[in-house]
């Protein structure tokens, strides 16, 4: 109960942030969620043992938090709770493949560390870049992105929805939740059939309220669609922004920029 | 059980995407159609419905853990098939945006793994079948349990080969599906129980609920959903079967996926440089392309011979010039900031 409770406050602090007029919270939507998209897929396309061509990607979560002023020890808090299940499937692969692969000084790192060290690394890649694209367009912001792009007008309607409700109902599950706890003094877990009544009534509390607002919207005029009052313009700097970031991706997909730039170095001093 | 997009390689979370964005175009024009628009509010409310009932937990004895409803099943007796595959959707991706629960790259698979197998496969197979037009308490029970246990075993035996055909995990195929099934079995019975005990709970009071939705969707089981069941099953079954022959013949796959996925979007850059990005590699690589084509099985059998000596100059090149980017990339992050606060 508490990790929803949790979930939702941190809803209610994403959304918060992003509220901010950085120029990247003024961004048009689109603009972010397709170079999310572009900047997951090349991460994900890279190889296993790749670890130098995924450094570079770090720029992109990194100057996006920096520049606009994202909590970074928040994101990295969130990272932390979700990273169980990536750790638990990538833990095994030192154990399984221990061909030595690299060799820094005397010590060799086998292929099993290096690919382990990969997945985390794309891991906190991947994450970062979806937090960071939530905590700078919010909600609302993405949904009208993928009406924009075409995506069924009834999924994002529905989207919107359940998003609006989410709140209401959460606070209405643990009112209910928080009502029984204090009327049942010593019996400290719920058992089965009083969970069943619970969550019975919350079912058909659920659909009655679905009702009243389904009336409620035809009122005023509800034909399927959801009007938003906010106007999108994909401009000269939404076009800035996505190719500048799309060339810095490809370039790093395909090129090893790490180790050009320390061939250049060694070069320079030895 | 969410996929993560750590796990993933980009053909699989792209032929994911795409059966997956089929199939919520194909529920859409079906909602569409249906001319009751009551539903759209009722799904959305549904989703976070979802949501909030994680909070009710109750205590499973002896065990001393706790358990609440799941998702998918609930859903498609409530709303139909159509409807709660759009409504499982939203709720996937409300977790993946704001909890980072799975990825975005991965979304399409968590969305087939746990929406498709409830609403397409469990639902019309297992729980209509036994439930039929005229609903008892003890057939809705049976079939609720049931369908729910089934639905979560099929998805959790997708995450199993998703992750495997990825190849970036190590885990052999056998221990993972023999450490995912067990575990999916008990967290199934417990969400199948829950399920079948809210829905006789409403069975009991609000009968009318549930009865329009069985009748509804018998008649209009059309050829359009067959054809695409078996399209979208196909795929998986082509896909998956030719990326098993092909883990042989590395770039036999990438082949296999383009031509039964249909992913060229994603993967086409790369089959074109690929070549003049092998020549390039060898003067540059510090950990050498593998390809994320190969299996894992393959890896190690092959892998003493396809390691060039490790050259430790390369690799120090690489160590040294990847700690310089990171420290440029921290960098361009302050020049940015003082830049903005210079303008404030």
């Amino acid at each position: 109960m508490a990790a929803i409770e949790n979930n939702l406050f941190d809803i209610r602090y994403m959304e918060t942030l992003a509220s901010g007029s950085s120029t990247l919270h003024r961004l048009d939507p689109r603009a972010k969620l397709i170079t999310t998209l572009i900047f997951i897929c090349m991460v994900a396309s890279l190889g296993k043992y790749e670890i130098s061509r995924m450094v570079p990607f770090v720029i992109y979560p990194l100057a996006l938090i920096i520049a606009s002023e994202l909590p970074i020890l928040y994101l990295l808090k969130k990272m932390a709770i979700v990273a169980p299940f990536a750790i638990l499937v990538g833990i095994l692969n030192p154990f399984i493949d221990t061909q030595p692969l690299v060799q820094i000084g005397g010590v060799s790192i086998s292929g099993g560390w290096v690919s382990f060290a990969s997945i985390m690394l794309r891991f906190a890649l991947t994450v970062s870049a979806a937090l960071i694209l939530i905590c700078l367009t919010g909600f609302n912001g993405v949904c009208m992105a993928l009406e924009k792009l075409k995506v069924p007008g009834p999924f994002v309607v529905q989207l919107m929805f359940l998003y609006r409700y989410l709140f209401v109902l959460i606070e209405e599950a643990s009112r209910m939740v928080r009502a029984r706890s204090l009327r049942s003094f010593d019996s400290r877990g719920l058992h089965f059939n009083v969970f069943v009544q619970l969550l019975g009534q919350l079912l058909l509390r659920t659909m009655d309220r679905a009702q009243r607002i389904h009336l409620a919207m035809c009122c005023r005029g509800f034909d399927g669609h959801l009007r938003l009052n906010r106007s999108m313009a994909f401009g000269y700097g939404e076009m800035r922004f996505l190719f500048s970031w799309s060339l810095l991706f490809v370039l790093a997909r395909w090129y090893n920029l790490p180790v050009k730039i320390g061939s250049i170095i060694e070069g320079f001093f030895l | 059980m969410h996929m993560a997009d750590a796990l993933i390689s980009p053909a699989v979370g792209g032929a994911m995407w795409v059966a997956t964005a089929g199939l919520i175009g194909y529920c859409s024009k079906k909602i569409k159609e249906d001319i009751d628009d009551r539903k759209i509010p009722l799904m959305g409310v549904l989703g976070a419905f979802i949501f909030a009932a994680q909070m009710i937990n109750f205590t499973i004895p002896v065990t001393g853990s706790s358990g609440h409803l799941g998702g998918g099943m609930i859903l498609a007796i409530l709303l139909g098939p159509y409807a709660a595959f759009l409504t499982m959707a939203s709720v996937l991706t409300v977790q993946a945006l704001f909890f980072a629960d799975g990825g975005l790259l991965a979304l399409g698979c968590n969305i087939f793994n746990l929406g498709f197998f409830p609403c397409f496969v469990a639902y019309p197979l297992i729980y209509k079948m036994i439930v039929k037009k005229r609903p008892t308490a003890k057939t809705l029970a049976v079939g609720a349990t049931l369908s729910a246990i089934v639905g979560l075993q099929l998805g959790a035996f997708f995450v199993v080969l998703q992750t495997v055909f990825s190849g970036i995990s190590e885990l052999p195929f056998s221990t993972f599906v023999i450490l995912m099934q067990p575990i999916h079995l008990a967290i199934g019975f417990v969400e199948g129980v829950t399920t079948a005990a809210v829905v006789m709970f409403v069975w009991k009071r609000r009968p009318e609920i549930l009865q329009p939705v069985l009748s509804s969707q018998t008649d209009s089981k059309s050829s359009i959903q067959k054809v695409l069941m078996a399209f979208v099953i196909a795929t998986v079954i082509v896909g998956g079967g030719l990326s098993w022959f092909a883990s042989a013949h590395p770039d036999g796959l990438e082949w296999a996926m383009f031509k039964t996925a249909g992913v060229e979007e994603l993967e086409a850059p790369e089959k074109g440089i690929h070549s003049t990005l092998a020549t390039l590699q060898e003067k540059t690589a510090f950990l050498p392309d593998y390809g994320f084509k190969k299996t894992k099985m393959h890896d190690s059998e092959e892998g003493g011979q396809a390691w060039p000596a490790v050259d430790p100059g390369t690799s120090v090149s690489g160590f040294v010039g990847g700690m310089l980017t990171l420290c440029m990339a921290v960098l361009i992050g302050f020049i940015v900031k003082r830049k903005k606060a210079a303008n404030v």
